[in-house]
């Protein structure tokens, strides 16, 4: 009975090595949509005993209860917000808690656009470098690279917060930041006022924060993708490249999907990190170069002098928002897991 | 005969384990050779090292001559690559790609080496595996499921039919009935037969029955070394060695 249980635990959890990284819900199921042949097989019931059923639903049940919780009582907080400024809180830009006038807008604006140039550098470096690991590097190699990529993983945000203002912002702003404006500069995302501090480099910090994460589960699901299917696509005459091409990656897509989604989710909460080279200025801007403002920087920044009700109430609704955004984006993204990858199940 | 593969002073290693032992035959053209033996006799290793499939396993190395068509595919320079297009392999267990559908599948090594083929080209390529590997009538009408979704046996011939698509001159097969039902098994026996016409043949397998009834040649190995190799009717009437008479009449292994 207990090797049963086990074995359903093992399968639902069939996480192919350990990395440092926790792998979500969202994750675990997209590796295992990555195999080749569904093996979750219908075990029978067997009892388990009460004390064990209490555990298991009571724990699932207090972090459903937990979220649920959570979400009305950020509604409740930011009441007076949603009753002073409705729906155009969403759409408003002006900031002032002098005339208590709120909007959203920038902050929105800035969360997204942020997050948005993480996971799309950090997406490429880091199913790039997964593949390096899972397919082309020496196994002798492999897993020293994999524990200083992960050792990313573990540096406190405040720590890549420092070291983004104090060099990365400086190498921005002297070197890469004129370059892009020289040679991309006809696009208004590259031209304008060069600080340093701003929207891109808030972007290249979250990159390298989340590089780790997508790296570590893009890794994993690759290595699970069975050697014989690697040998046989060889045996017709491929090469490594080719089998990466054809095999490995179409068999781990989901997988790598799903690491790019979990990246992404943290890039969006992301806090000091963000705080700390983003500018903090809530302004909408054409130019990437330009400072702007996050949803979870502001919150950090203005908890603290939020002097009147509707002020503080607002502060809370964006908090509000981020949840709802955060909610969004892995609803998106598991539908996208349904719809795209499953071309050819029906 | 002429020998389309010939096999001189073979020797396959994984790290310090010899695993092949100083081994020579040779494979006749447009015959099937079977290599029969006892689990861990080499006789997979020796398959392997024919395509330098050998070799994709860490640690695992191979010294001596394996001839195609009188050159060395182990001398330098050779890319393995080109050799495993000219010497296709079936597997022991059934290798679909998942991601990939049936005739996509089977059209999974054309697109290898670089060349455009036309829509028009890749299907009659594609009917024309599928056709020979005795698999064309079951599919015909679901080309576009997933390789996946066939059943054990039908897999297996999707594989010979993958393998087929490419046109290799010699098919290697390793145990592939293991994991089939009689039918099945069956139905690729009768495969060799058809195809041996325009392939040489290597088959690796356990069950004596199925080497006598598809094989022209046998050969029977034991712990790494070649014991016996000669006409098949001679290998199981009148064996000249006394470990494969043991082996055959079922004293051990």
């Amino acid at each position: 009975m207990a090797k049963l249980e086990e074995q359903n635990t093992v399968q639902s959890l069939g996480f192919p090595r350990a990395s440092g990284i926790r792998p979500t819900a969202l994750a675990l199921d997209a590796a295992a949509e990555s195999r080749p042949v569904p093996v979750r097989a219908k075990l029978p019931r067997v009892p388990r005993g009460w004390a064990f059923e209490l555990c298991v639903y009571g724990a699932t049940g207090a972090f459903g209860a937990l979220v649920v919780g959570l979400f009305i009582e950020l509604l409740w907080s930011s009441r007076l917000s949603i009753a002073a400024f409705g729906m155009s809180f969403l759409w408003t830009s002006e900031w002032n808690p002098v005339t208590n006038q709120f909007g959203a807008l920038p902050f929105i604006y800035g969360t997204i656009v942020s997050s948005t140039i993480a996971i799309l550098i950090a997406g490429v470096v880091g199913i790039l470098s997964g593949a390096f690991l899972a397919e082309f590097c020496p196994q002798s190699l492999s897993a020293p690279l994999s524990f200083v990529i992960e050792l990313l993983a573990a540096v406190p945000s405040v720590v890549y917060g420092l070291w983004g203002l104090f060099i990365l912002a400086p190498v921005m702003r002297d070197y890469v930041e004129p370059l892009l404006e020289r040679y991309l500069g006809f696009l208004p995302l590259f031209s304008g006022t060069i600080y340093g501090v701003g929207m891109l480099t808030a972007g290249v910090i979250l990159a390298i924060m989340i590089v780790p994460t997508v790296t570590a589960i893009s890794r994993d699901v690759m290595a699970a993708i069975p050697q014989t299917q690697r040998e046989a696509i060889w045996a017709l005459g491929a090469t490594r490249w080719q089998s990466f091409q054809m095999v490995v990656l179409p068999g781990a897509r989901a997988g790598v999907f799903g690491a790019c989604i979990l990246a992404l989710g943290r890039a969006l909460g992301e806090t000091i990190a963000t705080t700390m080279v983003i500018g903090n200025r809530p302004a909408i801007s054409a130019s990437l170069f330009a400072p702007g403002y996050s949803i979870s920087s502001v919150i950090a920044n203005e908890f603290t002098e939020a002097t009147t009700q509707v002020y503080l109430s607002a502060l809370i609704e964006l908090g509000l928002l981020l949840f709802i955004i955060s909610v969004i984006v892995n609803a998106v993204a598991r539908l996208l897991l349904w719809t795209i990858f499953r071309p050819l199940e029906n | 005969m002429a020998d389309k593969l010939v096999v001189r002073h073979l020797s396959a290693y994984f790290h310090a384990v010899r695993a092949l032992k100083d081994i020579s035959l040779s494979f006749p053209e447009n015959h099937v050779t079977a290599i029969i033996g006892p689990s861990g006799c080499g006789k997979s290793t020796l398959v392997r090292c024919l395509n330098r499939m050998h070799e994709v396993v860490a640690g695992a190395r191979a010294e001596g001559e394996v001839l195609l068509d009188g050159e060395d595919i182990y001398a330098p320079g050779v890319d393995p690559v080109q050799i495993r297009r000219r010497i296709g392999m079936v597997f022991q267990k059934p290798t679909p790609f998942p991601a990939m559908s049936i005739e996509d599948n089977v059209a999974a090594g054309l697109s290898l080496n670089g060349l455009r083929i036309s829509r028009a080209e890749r299907d009659r390529i594609v009917e024309k595996s599928l056709r020979q590997a005795a698999l064309w009538d079951e599919v015909k009408d679901r080309l576009r499921r997933p390789g996946a979704s066939l059943s054990g046996g039908q897999q297996q011939r999707l594989c010979v039919a993958r393998a087929l698509a490419v046109e290799p001159e010699v098919l290697l097969m390793d145990e592939p009935c293991s994991a089939l039902d009689p039918i099945s098994t069956a139905r690729i026996e009768e495969l060799l037969l058809e195809l041996k016409s325009s392939y040489t043949i290597v088959i690796v397998t356990h069950n004596m029955q199925q080497a006598a009834r598809t094989a022209d040649l046998t050969a029977f190995m034991y712990q790494g070394d070649l014991i016996e190799f000669g006409e098949t009717r001679q290998i199981f009437t009148n064996p000249e060695r006394r470990e494969t008479e043991d082996y055959i009449t079922g004293r051990f292994g």
